[in-house]
């Protein structure tokens, strides 16, 4: 992508038809370090690459549990990232509280991506630059969403965002017929083997990449 | 409480309703009232409806002020409205209304200004049979049989001794007919116009109003004294 006169501010559109300001925060999850997501009919699994800035410092947590039933799993920004899980643990909670039930993950996407939505409306906002891949369950089954920086949302049996993510969907693509009558450990075994395809020839250990699963009879929680 | 405020907190109710008596059976929940609405003392309004459908899994049962139950009814309307407009196959089961109503009443009466309401909330979603009830000062609780008000201490003696679960639809209508019975001898704001509701995974069906048997030969109510301390 050029600059050009039509990307200072998100109200304001190209005669393409584009807002170059959501085009922009969408490359910010691209560049962010990778995140993978499959699910199969009882089991969802989220896996990601933890690029630490030095040998010094401690690795980014990209993973979130927001409530037993569900987890995120981001790319981008990740102080963004963190803002939205937050959220996303208030409704939560809020839900639980009222209606002693687990928040049904459809119904707490939706929300998210109008939360979004907002920011691509207002000129005095901007938009998130994060992506969000979240992984839950609930009475109608396992579920895997992606959240865009641009509001959308979409559900997927599999799919890998940030940066050499193509080379984990190139992997995805070719098995995820087999995905939802997986075994959980076969998915995870899935899900580490996408990992390394993003990885790209560096080697896969459990300080890069972090695992996380939720399944029937099986609260959120990280590997 | 400011000044102001005062005069808009209830204080006490005006058109009542008796009690609500509802038990699970085999295959889902079965509610059954009277249908009359007491003013004070004067048995005034013979046909209210006090057993209502809530959404596709539950029913409601209201004994207390009708016009709080009417405000709760469209509260209800609006919960179950929003939930439809999410339009994704997920709904609200009788276990979420439940918890909702005590968040809502229990709210108000720590507002000094309450929903003058005893509800029973019932339902079947997934098989799984719910049934429990709230009240005005936010006191909430499930069971396998509920009642409210005087169907407290008439009623559940009752269903305490003959309810078991795999009651047939049969024995359970029989079963609250017996505990409306006694409540129409015994309950002075009770009327002899009684109004089951089946709610089931298939969904709700509310019987219409028929009237109980009344027995008034009993030689002991004809003759009460008889064989007291002190007669001959």
């Amino acid at each position: 992508m050029f600059r050009n006169q039509y990307d200072t501010d998100v109200t304001t559109w190209s005669p393409a038809g584009r807002l170059f300001q959501v085009e922009y925060a969408m490359e910010a999850v691209k560049q962010g370090s990778a995140a993978i997501g499959l699910r199969s009919k009882t089991h969802v699994v989220l896996a990601c690459v933890n690029k630490a800035n030095s040998e010094l410092s401690s690795h980014q947590k990209k993973i979130f549990k927001v409530d037993d039933h569900i987890g995120v799993a981001i790319a981008g920004l990740t102080a963004d990232g963190r803002v939205l899980s937050r959220y996303m643990r208030s409704e939560c909670i809020n839900y639980n509280y009222t209606y002693e039930s687990p928040l049904p993950v459809g119904r707490l996407v939706v929300q998210l991506a109008d939360k979004a939505q907002v920011c691509t409306q207002r000129s005095w906002k901007r938009p998130y630059g994060v992506g969000l891949l979240v992984a839950g369950l609930d009475e109608s089954g396992a579920h895997l969403y992606y959240n865009c920086p641009s509001g959308n949302y979409f559900e997927y049996q599999a799919f890998a965002i940030g940066s050499r993510s193509q080379a984990a969907k190139t992997y995805l693509e070719r098995k995820f017929n087999n995905f939802t009558a997986s075994s959980r450990e076969d998915l995870i075994k899935d899900a580490l083997i996408a990992a390394r395809e993003s990885l790209q020839g560096e080697k896969l250990t459990s300080s890069v990449c972090t695992i996380a699963v939720v399944g029937v009879g099986e609260p959120f929680h990280i590997l | 409480m400011d000044s102001i405020a005062e005069s808009q907190r209830t204080l006490y109710p005006y058109v009542t309703g008796s009690s609500v008596v509802a038990i699970k059976y085999k295959d889902g929940i079965l509610m059954a009232s009277d249908m009359g609405g007491s003013y004070g003392s004067t048995l005034r309004y013979k046909s209210v409806e006090r057993v209502k459908p809530i959404g596709k899994h539950s029913l409601i049962g209201a004994s207390g002020e009708i016009s709080d139950f009417q405000e709760i009814q469209r509260y209800l309307d609006e919960l179950i409205l929003t939930d439809n407009m999410w339009d994704d196959g997920n709904s609200l089961g009788p276990k979420e209304v439940h918890n909702y109503l005590t968040r809502v009443m229990y709210n108000r009466r720590n507002k000094f200004n309450p929903l003058w309401n005893s509800l029973v909330l019932g339902g079947v979603k997934n098989g799984q049979k719910y049934l429990g009830t709230v009240n005005m000062i936010g006191i909430n609780y499930e069971d396998d049989h509920i009642a409210t008000g005087l169907g407290n201490h008439l009623a559940r003696p009752i269903l305490r001794d003959e309810w078991h679960e795999n009651l047939s639809f049969e024995e359970g209508v029989k079963l609250l007919e017996k505990c409306m019975r006694v409540l129409l001898y015994r309950d002075r704001s009770a009327v002899n116009k009684i109004q089951i509701a089946k709610m089931t995974e298939e969904g709700a069906t509310m019987f219409p109003p028929f009237s109980l048997k009344t027995y008034w030969e009993f030689s002991a109510f004809k003759n009460p004294t008889v064989g007291a301390e002190g007669s001959w």
